[in-house]
């Protein structure tokens, strides 16, 4: 026991056997897991998998039908002031009222959190300058990009420094440049926070969740790191072989003959195409290939192993349960 | 300042960010004059007082209350920012009363910039400015009656047309119900003191009541009941609705 007695809170959410049913469908079918300070999760999944409806209910806006969503010790439903006001939650869609300018807005957000004068002042101008609202602070939200409505609605999420971030596609609608800066945004805050962001982009689990969860018809399909998740793939250690020109037909057959080898597949961009020779669980086939490849006096173009691929790990799972 | 008032501040400077408070106040200052001097006969009746500017009020809010309170909870939805809104550190009863006061609040200073008929009859006579006061009281309660119904009817749907529909049925109801238009179809099939109750809650005779410069109690509290009635009862309709 801590001193006075009180439980140290261990994790900083805790999602506890959600169900929602929308009349006789049942959009999440019993979802459970826990996210520590410093993780944070992705949600993947197809459109209508359950990913916004888990998260409304994380957030408490949506009741569960059963089951309980805790954050930071606070159950959502129970105790839901002390809840909302740990988290920063940044729904799907509109996030902020369009007649109102970014400034306007985020006042009434910092307001509405208890936060008065200079130290309102200073938070507005913290959470513009961390998205970098600069100078669209000024303008009606209903005038700006999507991009830039989609900021807002961050801002506001970040507004009270919450330990808790809920971000449903935080990312939907931005430009490559954009995306890169609100995923550096996320890394730099994932340190002191525990955060779910929900994206259909796969790269972005790569570049920052430290954990991702294949979510479809409802129910957790997957859940691992993304190095856990793309170990699944088939392509997973394959070694990619382009010749300067294309590989003759002997040395295909004796690629595939090599020990650890579990098929070959011709492969790559349309403008490189190359043979994929595929690995076995956990073997390591890039030295024979090479080796192979060398005494044969073929000129090689590329070589490279494959870590493997998010997005047909991803089909492989969601298209399994169709 | 408390939750309550930062909601009701932010949603009061909302009236004034788009061209619905003006256009709202300058119908009703003309609406209000048309009806008063070309309807009522306000000079041919040679008296100094505001009754025929009163008597209108109650068919003025008919239609133009539902157009204002439509939108307090039917856009919040429709547009999707209540799932924001109703995830900051606030309880559904602080949101629904701050958005509240702000829309009453709203109607208070369309009804103070009916000042000039005031100072008309004051400058055309000597009117008893006791009964006005308490008419001005009367009008701004029962403006806060419909105002509670419409909010609460905002929260039905997602739809501002159906919003307005129903609540100015609503209100055409509750404003008529002691006339023949709404106890004739009742009348012969519910018993008596049925008939008697739903006669009661006619907001036309409680109105005249204060207009005729008595503020009675039990016309304060029955204003007073159906705001707190019909703002509860919009309370729990934005936990049910909400999400849907």
């Amino acid at each position: 026991m801590f001193k006075g007695g009180v439980e140290p809170v261990t994790h900083l959410i805790e999602i506890h056997g959600l169900v929602k049913k929308f009349g006789p469908v049942e959009a999440v079918k019993g979802i459970s897991f826990t996210v520590d300070r410093g993780e944070v999760l992705g949600f993947l999944g197809p459109n209508g998998a359950g990913k916004s409806t888990t998260m409304k209910m994380a957030a408490g806006f949506l009741a569960p039908t059963s089951g309980r969503a805790v954050i930071c010790g606070h159950d959502v439903v129970k105790e839901p002031q002390q809840a909302k006001r740990k988290l920063g939650y940044l729904p799907e869609g509109a996030a902020a009222y369009p007649d109102m300018t970014p400034a306007g807005f985020l006042t009434f957000i910092a307001q509405v959190r208890g936060y008065r004068g200079a130290e309102a002042r200073r938070r507005v101008e913290d959470a513009a300058a961390r998205v970098e609202l600069g100078r669209v602070m000024y303008q009606p939200i209903e005038t700006l990009s999507k991009g830039f409505k989609r900021r807002v609605g961050l801002a506001q999420a970040l507004l009270h420094d919450p330990e808790v971030l809920i971000l449903d596609e935080p990312t939907d609608g931005l430009d490559p440049n954009q995306k890169h800066q609100v995923r550096a945004l996320i890394q730099a805050m994932a340190q002191d926070k525990a955060i779910i962001i929900s994206t259909h982009i796969l790269e972005e689990v790569d570049a920052v969740c430290t954990r991702a969860m294949v979510i479809a018809h409802g129910t957790v399909l997957a859940d691992g790191t993304p190095g856990e998740l793309e170990a699944r793939s088939r392509y997973h250690n394959a070694v990619f072989v382009r010749g300067l020109a294309r590989l003759d037909d002997a040395s295909v057959g004796d690629l595939a003959q090599l020990p650890g080898v579990a098929s070959v597949e011709w492969g790559g961009r349309p403008d490189a195409i190359g043979l994929y020779v595929l690995a076995e669980d956990g073997v390591d086939l890039l030295p024979a290939v090479r080796e192979l490849v060398a005494g044969r006096g073929i000129v090689i173009a590329e070589l490279r192993l494959e870590r493997g691929r998010l997005d047909s790990v991803f089909r492989d799972i969601t298209a399994a349960r169709n | 300042m408390g939750t309550v008032g930062v909601v009701f501040r932010r949603e009061l400077v909302s009236y004034f960010a788009t061209p619905l408070a003006y256009v709202f106040i300058v119908i009703f200052l003309v609406m209000a004059g048309a009806l008063t001097f070309y309807v009522g006969g306000f000079f041919e009746r040679g008296q100094a007082d505001l009754q025929t500017f009163f008597n209108f009020h109650p068919w003025l809010y008919l239609f133009l209350i539902p157009a204002l309170s439509m939108r307090l909870w039917a856009e919040e939805r429709k547009t999707g920012t209540i799932e924001m809104f109703l995830t900051l550190p606030i309880t559904t009863a602080e949101a629904v009363i701050g958005k509240y006061l702000a829309a009453w609040a709203f109607t208070g200073i369309a009804l103070a910039l009916t000042f000039p008929f005031w100072i008309t009859v004051n400058y055309l006579g000597q009117p008893d400015n006791g009964v006005i006061l308490a008419s001005y009281i009367g009008s701004f309660l029962m403006a806060g009656a419909f105002l509670a119904i419409g909010s609460a009817i905002s929260a039905l749907t997602k739809n501002q047309v159906i919003a307005f529909v129903l609540s100015a049925v609503v209100c055409f109801l509750f404003t008529a119900s002691g006339s023949p238009v709404v106890l004739g179809p009742v009348q012969g099939w519910v018993p008596g003191g049925l008939v008697q109750t739903i006669a009661s809650m006619s907001f036309l005779s409680h109105f005249a009541a204060i207009t005729r410069g008595v503020v009675d109690l039990r016309d304060l509290i029955f204003f007073g009941s159906v705001i707190g009635v019909f703002l509860f009862a919009n309370t729990i309709l934005v936990e049910l609705k909400k999400a849907d």
